[in-house]
């Protein structure tokens, strides 16, 4: 493997800092007494949005439909997921000093795996959110459900919801890529290594 | 020279032919126009509505300041659309959001003299920055009991009152300095000083031996913007009417109009209407407070009131200051000196180049404009006609730069554009006339209806006027709006200055009587506007930041405190027992929200008080009195959302003595419905 590309792994690896500096994930809402909007930012460590208190005054507004209120602590994988993301990046680097094909492939491979394991756990949280409702709720709806949407936008009640990746989840595209970038050029660059030793054989 | 009698005297026939016009219009404008007003659509521009139409949801180009006058508040209009965006209680209660009525602002309305639910409150001004208004706070006075008063302007609410000792009718006040380094409150009554704090039992018939006028200096906080009176200068017993503050060349300078020089202290309105001549008394500022500094200033006994609200308690504590410093001008040469100004001078207003001093005698058929720089020559020349009480008097003729001739009936107020015009407000024949600062030329004139008192253009007295629009704020309004039967509202008009000749584009009903009105453009204030209190800031001492930790606890025999939180939609705790007959019960709720718009409000049945507004993150305090058995209600009184209806509690009352303990909840767990299953 060339030198340029361990160096487009390492970028591999390195860009999945993204993930500590940018939300993955946003979900915007829009209602006729929000005209400013509120929006939750889902973070691989925490959980943030538009201003300081977005979480009370999104939790205030469930509550009327007996939504569980949210809060950062009751979700294990916001402790846990960023030594994920930080072993990731790890064991990308090596795997550009080492400079095995397969290495990379075998991270990429476990690295998608890892994304969409996160989306499904993140569409999991938003069902049982969604439909894990209080009895006692004050607005009871009959057959409705809360389920925000997993990408995209949807109409629950007075609310627009839309709900989009951020920048910290192409963080985790951009390490897919680059990765994969690397996986081909590494192969061309075998394939002509393989071409000049064979040549070389016939010309001895 | 023609004395100014002679000259009203010439202008007697016109005044009737005026009048005999204006009723001639008022009957023919009756006969054709049902319901409408005499010149309803005179001088109205074709194109006035669009020119005032700020679309729903867009905002106003500016923010206006309006005194109330005799209701103690200011209303904050938006222009140019006259609507109507806040009233700021400062001197009087307000039952609408509890001021003064709540335990936490109670004492911004102490005094010397006990507690003072109302003042008389005429001008705003706002604060300074080199020379132009910066959107940090708005001064107001209190007229009656003197007072001056600080509004904040990121939370639009009264966070600071001091009273003025020494003084009496505090009229001649607020005028803040270019950079708010001194706020200046001069006296309009007179009294007679015992120099311990108070007036001295003097006979009324030792006006002119013993009465005694003040102007107060408070030094601002550059900062803060917190108050603090540094000094006073004790003047001659005149009435001190108004007062401008130099700009530019003439920004040491502060200049006061005056009337009964003659000392009257009966029957003012002729004797002190005898002299034909006032004065425009000018000081400088810097130079007295280096005197003060500089050991000059003496120190009397006093006895005066300081309220400050606390920003992060938001409560109100009062202070009690004990001595003042105060100053001779006899002692202070070069500090003070006397214009004779035509009989009576009302307003002082000094035009943005800080060269004109324009002073408005209401009597007199002229306007007389004085030069800073000749001044500046006539006190060099030592041009003095004698002196008044150890202060110099200036010549007449050395000062003056000319007069404006024939303006119209009884000029009151000026106000400049910046484009070398000025706008005078006549009261008499109920007009606001322009004229060239330079040639003293009238060169347009426009009715108002109906006698118009201050007029004000955004920044018209400040370095850099807004000559866009004028505010006329008239004093009678008759006919000019649907009859509400003896009681009307004032009437503010306002008109476009932003061509050669003024444009009538709007009027608008004012709450109570604006005496003056400031003006800023909207972007100065708008940004810096708190949306709402930080929970974390709170430092209430009864603030509950979690609903975890609210309580109710009884703490001497007769007292207990609540503690309590509201947040959408419920109060917690909303059952309350154990209260008994003769208890003062304190509910101190915090508005747990931290959200924009989301006040809650608190009332209580039987409450001998107004409701309370809390702002999301504050905490304020009703005090309730239990005066029978039984169970009281209280609720949330600003509707806050869908189950606003539902954000309500009771609280038990038993007899003295009674053995019921104190206890509390919310929303006690009951069984959940078989029928719903988790997932």
């Amino acid at each position: 493997m060339k030198t340029y590309q361990k160096i487009l792994m390492i970028g591999a690896a390195l860009s999945l800092g993204l993930l500590f500096l940018f939300p993955m994930w946003k979900i915007f809402l829009k209602a006729p007494q929000y005209p400013e909007g509120l929006e939750l930012h889902i973070w691989v460590n925490k959980l943030g949005g538009s201003s300081e208190s977005v979480l009370q005054n999104f939790n205030i507004l469930n509550h009327y439909i007996g939504m569980k209120p949210i809060h950062a602590n009751s979700f294990a994988e916001l402790k846990f997921m960023p030594y994920i993301v930080i072993a990731f990046m790890i064991t990308g680097v090596i795997a550009a000093f080492i400079g095995k094909r397969k290495i990379i492939l075998a991270w990429t491979g476990m690295l998608m795996l890892g994304g969409a394991a996160g989306i499904l756990d993140f569409y999991l949280w938003l069902v049982k959110f969604g439909t894990n409702l209080d009895p006692t709720a004050p607005i009871k709806v009959p057959g409705m459900t809360y389920v925000p949407p997993l990408l995209g936008s949807k109409t629950l009640l007075n609310f627009d919801a839309l709900s989009l990746p951020a920048l910290g989840s192409l963080g985790i595209l951009l390490a897919v890529v680059l990765a994969l970038t690397v996986y081909w050029l590494s192969g061309k660059t075998e394939k002509q290594l393989a071409a000049q030793s064979s040549k070389k054989v016939f010309a001895s | 020279m023609e004395t100014s009698i002679f000259k009203l005297k010439k202008f007697v026939p016109k005044a009737a032919l005026l009048m005999a016009l204006a009723t001639g219009t008022m009957l023919q404008g009756c006969s054709k126009t049902e319901g409408g007003s005499a010149g309803a659509t005179d001088s109205v521009s074709s194109d006035a509505a669009t020119a005032v139409y700020v679309a729903p949801g867009k905002h106003d180009e500016l923010y206006s300041f309006l005194s109330g006058g005799f209701n103690g508040q200011v209303s904050v209009y938006g222009l140019p659309s006259g609507r109507l965006l806040k009233i700021i209680p400062v001197f009087s209660q307000f039952p609408e959001n509890g001021y003064g009525y709540s335990e936490e602002s109670k004492a911004m309305l102490n005094t010397s003299h006990g507690f003072i639910p109302w003042d008389d409150l005429h001008h705003p001004k706002l604060s300074r920055t080199d020379g132009q208004t910066d959107g940090r706070w708005l001064f107001v006075n209190g007229n009656n009991t003197p007072r001056v008063a600080r509004v904040d302007l990121k939370t639009f609410e009264t966070v600071e009152i001091m009273e003025i000792p020494n003084s009496a009718g505090n009229h001649c006040s607020p005028y803040p300095t270019n950079n708010n380094e001194y706020v200046i409150a001069g006296t309009r009554f007179s009294v007679p000083l015992d120099m311990k704090g108070g007036t001295g039992d003097v006979s009324l018939e030792k006006y002119g031996e013993e009465f005694r006028g003040s102007i107060s200096f408070i030094k601002i906080d550059p900062e803060h913007g917190d108050m603090d009176l540094d000094f006073q200068i004790l003047v001659p017993g005149f009435d001190y009417d108004l007062a401008n503050g130099g700009k530019g060349p003439s920004g040491d300078w502060v200049f006061f109009t005056t009337y009964n020089s003659e000392k009257a202290g009966t029957l003012k309105e002729v004797g002190a209407s005898q002299n034909d001549k006032d004065y425009l008394a000018a000081i400088n500022w810097k130079l007295a407070a280096k005197y003060a500094k500089e050991g000059k200033a003496r120190e009397m006994p006093a006895n005066y009131y300081h309220n400050k609200l606390d920003e992060n308690s938001h409560i109100a504590k009062s202070t009690i200051k004990k001595k003042v410093r105060y100053l001779l001008p006899e002692d202070c040469p070069g500090m003070m000196y006397l214009l004779p100004a035509p009989k009576s001078p009302h307003g002082i207003d000094v035009d943005p180049s800080g060269e004109f001093m324009v002073v408005s005698g209401k009597l007199a058929s002229a306007i007389p404009v004085f030069s800073f720089s000749k001044m500046q020559a006539a006190i060099k020349n030592k041009q003095f006609d004698g002196e008044k009480n150890g202060i110099p008097v200036l010549k007449y003729e050395a000062v003056l730069k000319g007069e404006v001739k024939e303006p119209g009936l009884g000029p009151l107020h000026t106000e400049f554009d910046g484009k070398g015009n000025a706008y005078t407000s006549m009261f008499v024949s109920s007009e606001v006339v322009k004229w060239k600062l330079n040639e003293l030329k009238v060169v347009d004139r426009i009715p108002v209806f109906y006698s118009i008192g201050h007029l004000m253009i955004p920044g018209g007295d400040t370095k850099e006027p807004y000559g866009k629009y004028l505010v006329a704020m008239n004093k009678i309004t008759k006919d000019r709006y649907l009859p509400t039967g003896p009681e009307l509202a004032h009437s503010a008009q306002l008109i476009d200055i932003s061509g050669e000749k003024m444009k009538m584009l709007l009027d608008f009903p004012t709450v109570a009587e604006p005496h003056y009105a400031q003006a800023i453009l909207a972007d100065k204030v708008a940004p810096k506007s708190t949306k709402f209190y930080k929970l974390d800031a709170n430092s209430h001492p009864h603030a509950v930041k979690k609903e975890a930790d609210v309580s109710v606890k009884r703490e001497g025999k007769n007292v207990v405190r609540v503690k309590m939180t509201a947040i959408r939609s419920h109060m917690t705790p909303d059952n309350i027992e154990g209260i008994q007959v003769g208890d003062t019960v304190y509910f101190h709720v915090t508005n747990l929200e931290q959200d924009w718009d989301v006040p809650h409000g608190f009332a209580i049945m039987g409450a001998n008080n107004a409701e309370t507004l809390i702002m999301p993150g504050a905490t304020q305090t009703l005090k309730w009195v239990a005066k029978k058995t039984g169970v009281y209600p209280f609720y949330c009184t600003d509707f806050c959302s869908a189950l606003h209806q539902e954000m309500q509690g009771y609280i038990r009352v038993s007899p003295k003595g009674a053995n019921v303990p104190i206890s509390f909840s919310t929303g006690k767990k009951k069984p959940v419905p078989a029928v719903a299953s988790t997932k």
